[in-house]
């Protein structure tokens, strides 16, 4: 999928035309603009419709009076994950959050994501996310099974599928404190996107990596940092598509490490039965 | 793993965090607009003010046995200096050497099982620790290791504890069921703080089974839980429950604190309880 990064022009929800909407008012942003070397927060004055998103809001600035503005966007409905920054200091879609969200008298601030290396204006660099992506080994198929005969109960794959509605837009990697406060731990930690993937793939009733000696539980705590996660929710809390991610995936990666390492029953029953993990 | 992520730190420079030379310029640790600091503050408060009340009550050493209710902080009595309790949780484990208060020998284990807590871990985490204070709000701390080294890795003995809280909830449970007796140690017979009791316990059983440690041995741990049916089921129930961990965390710690402080002005004498039949 491609993604739109818009410099001024080509937006339709761009122009400053209120279409003599009665419930048009003015409000003041104040938007971060430069690059790596430099930048601030600017003030505008803009137009805002009844309805509108903040998404429309940074289109009618793009239009009207900062036709250099970067700003990264695409589906304009929530499912890309293109759009994410920062509106009031707290991480969210720029095409989901609604404008009437805010009184008409607050000055809104809309900020890049600050966790990751800027590239101009709204727009950062979120290639260590893709670089953790690719860390995470993919689905091992079945031996068994070709293409095409794989059949699963759908309570065995609920588990997995929530996840799957991830739309990758790291609003949850950008307000984990692990990385966004502390630079050093990118290279140690794959943040909650992607223990939540190696989390899917260890629920998936398919997977077969364990039969191949890749131990996901293993990996996730060695090698993709679980250690690092103190649980403290916030991304949960950031996630638009309302993922569960800190107690459906992370403590339950948490939990399945604990029955490899600290369990002594786990570890008393695994040997009297002398069975690998159902 | 660390294939090419190394962070982007410039030799000699503090990493930085949301001021890392590599992010937006922007000086402020956060640009936050809402009372994010309130619910911290509310929770390291309530956090606060149990742990005072408790420390109070644990190593006082009296009024904690008004027959026929046992203050949950002291309930079972492991040691010989506890008070006579008609059929009650009085077993002399320790004997006679421990000179200390009775409480300090049980409180132990519903401690670590609430300090190990994934719900009170984000609590205290957040509230006392400000690691991180709120979501997006800069940590004001240098170097950060989480739950990867000692003291904080045994965070991961959160499951032994568990075992624990499920024989100690037995135990407040049969307290319980002793309160249905008079001071005469009659059967039949209640009063309201034997409804204080039934709310308290009914508080703690759905707080400990609501446990993520729980939800994971019932069934999250399987990979099919179509071929465990009964385990698939038991692990919806707790997951149901689990959902509301964090209410019943709080709820339960507030009932336990009222259930001791309720036998505490009996057996004072500042209270008599009003008996039901």
């Amino acid at each position: 999928m491609s993604t739109r990064t818009t410099s001024g022009t080509g937006s339709s929800a761009a122009d400053g035309d209120a279409g003599g909407d009665s419930g048009a008012y003015d409000a003041r942003f104040r938007v971060w603009r430069g690059d790596v070397d430099g930048g601030g927060l600017k003030d505008f004055t803009v137009q805002v419709n009844d309805g509108e998103v903040v998404l429309d809001i940074i289109h009618r600035l793009q239009a009207t009076q900062a036709p250099d503005l970067a700003v990264r966007w695409n589906c304009k409905a929530g499912k890309c994950g293109s759009c994410s920054a920062e509106i009031n200091g707290r991480p969210r879609l720029l095409c989901m959050t609604r404008m009437s969200v805010f009184g008409r008298d607050e000055v809104i601030t809309v900020t890049p994501l600050r966790a990751f290396p800027v590239v101009r204006d709204l727009v950062t660099d979120v290639g260590f996310n893709y670089t953790k992506a690719r860390e995470v080994p993919a689905f091992v198929p079945p031996a068994e099974l070709a293409p095409g005969e794989y059949r699963m109960m759908q309570e065995d794959v609920d588990r997995s599928q929530e996840f799957r509605k991830c739309i990758e837009c790291f609003l949850c990697q950008d307000t984990c404190h692990v990385v966004r406060d502390h630079e050093e731990n990118k290279t140690a930690f794959a943040g909650p996107r992607f223990l939540m993937r190696v989390a899917e793939l260890d629920m998936h009733p398919l997977d077969a990596a364990a039969a191949t000696g890749l131990d996901r539980k293993a990996t996730a705590q060695e090698e993709h940092g679980l250690g690092y996660c103190n649980i403290t929710k916030c991304c949960t809390e950031v996630c638009p598509e309302g993922i569960h991610i800190t107690d459906n995936a992370l403590i339950p990666l948490k939990e399945r490490a604990v029955d490899r390492k600290y369990d002594p029953l786990v570890w008393l029953g695994n040997k009297i039965r002398r069975r690998p993990t159902t | 793993m660390a294939t090419g992520t190394e962070p982007h730190l410039k030799k000699g420079t503090s990493p930085g965090g949301v001021r890392h030379h590599t992010r937006a310029a922007i000086s402020a640790a956060h640009l936050r607009t809402d009372r994010w600091w309130l619910q911290p503050a509310a929770t390291a408060a309530g956090l606060f003010a149990f742990v005072v009340y408790s420390t109070w009550r644990a190593f006082a050493n009296a009024d904690y046995y008004a027959a026929p209710y046992v203050s949950p902080f002291y309930s079972p009595c492991v040691a010989e200096n506890c008070e006579p309790m008609k059929n009650g949780p009085n077993w002399e484990i320790f004997g006679s050497w421990w000179g200390l208060s009775p409480a300090l020998l049980i409180l132990i284990f519903p401690l670590g099982f609430r300090l190990t807590c994934y719900y009170y871990r984000k609590a205290y985490y957040r509230g006392f620790w400000a690691s991180p204070p709120a979501c997006a709000v800069a940590e004001p701390h240098a170097k950060y290791t989480g739950e990867t080294r000692f003291p904080l890795i045994l965070q991961n003995i959160h499951r032994y504890f568990f075992y624990a809280a499920v024989p100690v909830a037995g135990i407040l449970t049969y307290d319980t069921v002793l309160s249905f007796r008079n001071e005469d140690y009659e059967w039949g017979h209640a009063g309201l703080g034997t409804l204080v009791f039934v709310v308290n316990i009914s508080l703690i059983w759905a707080y400990t089974l609501s446990c993520h440690s729980c939800r994971h041995i019932v069934g999250g741990k399987l990979k099919h839980f179509s071929k465990h049916p009964v385990r698939y089921r038991m692990w919806r129930w707790v997951g149901w429950l689990n959902g509301r961990h964090m209410l019943l965390a709080w709820a339960s710690l507030i009932s336990v604190a009222l259930a001791d402080f309720y036998v505490y002005l009996i057996a004072s004498g500042a209270f008599d309880d009003p008996r039901f039949f």
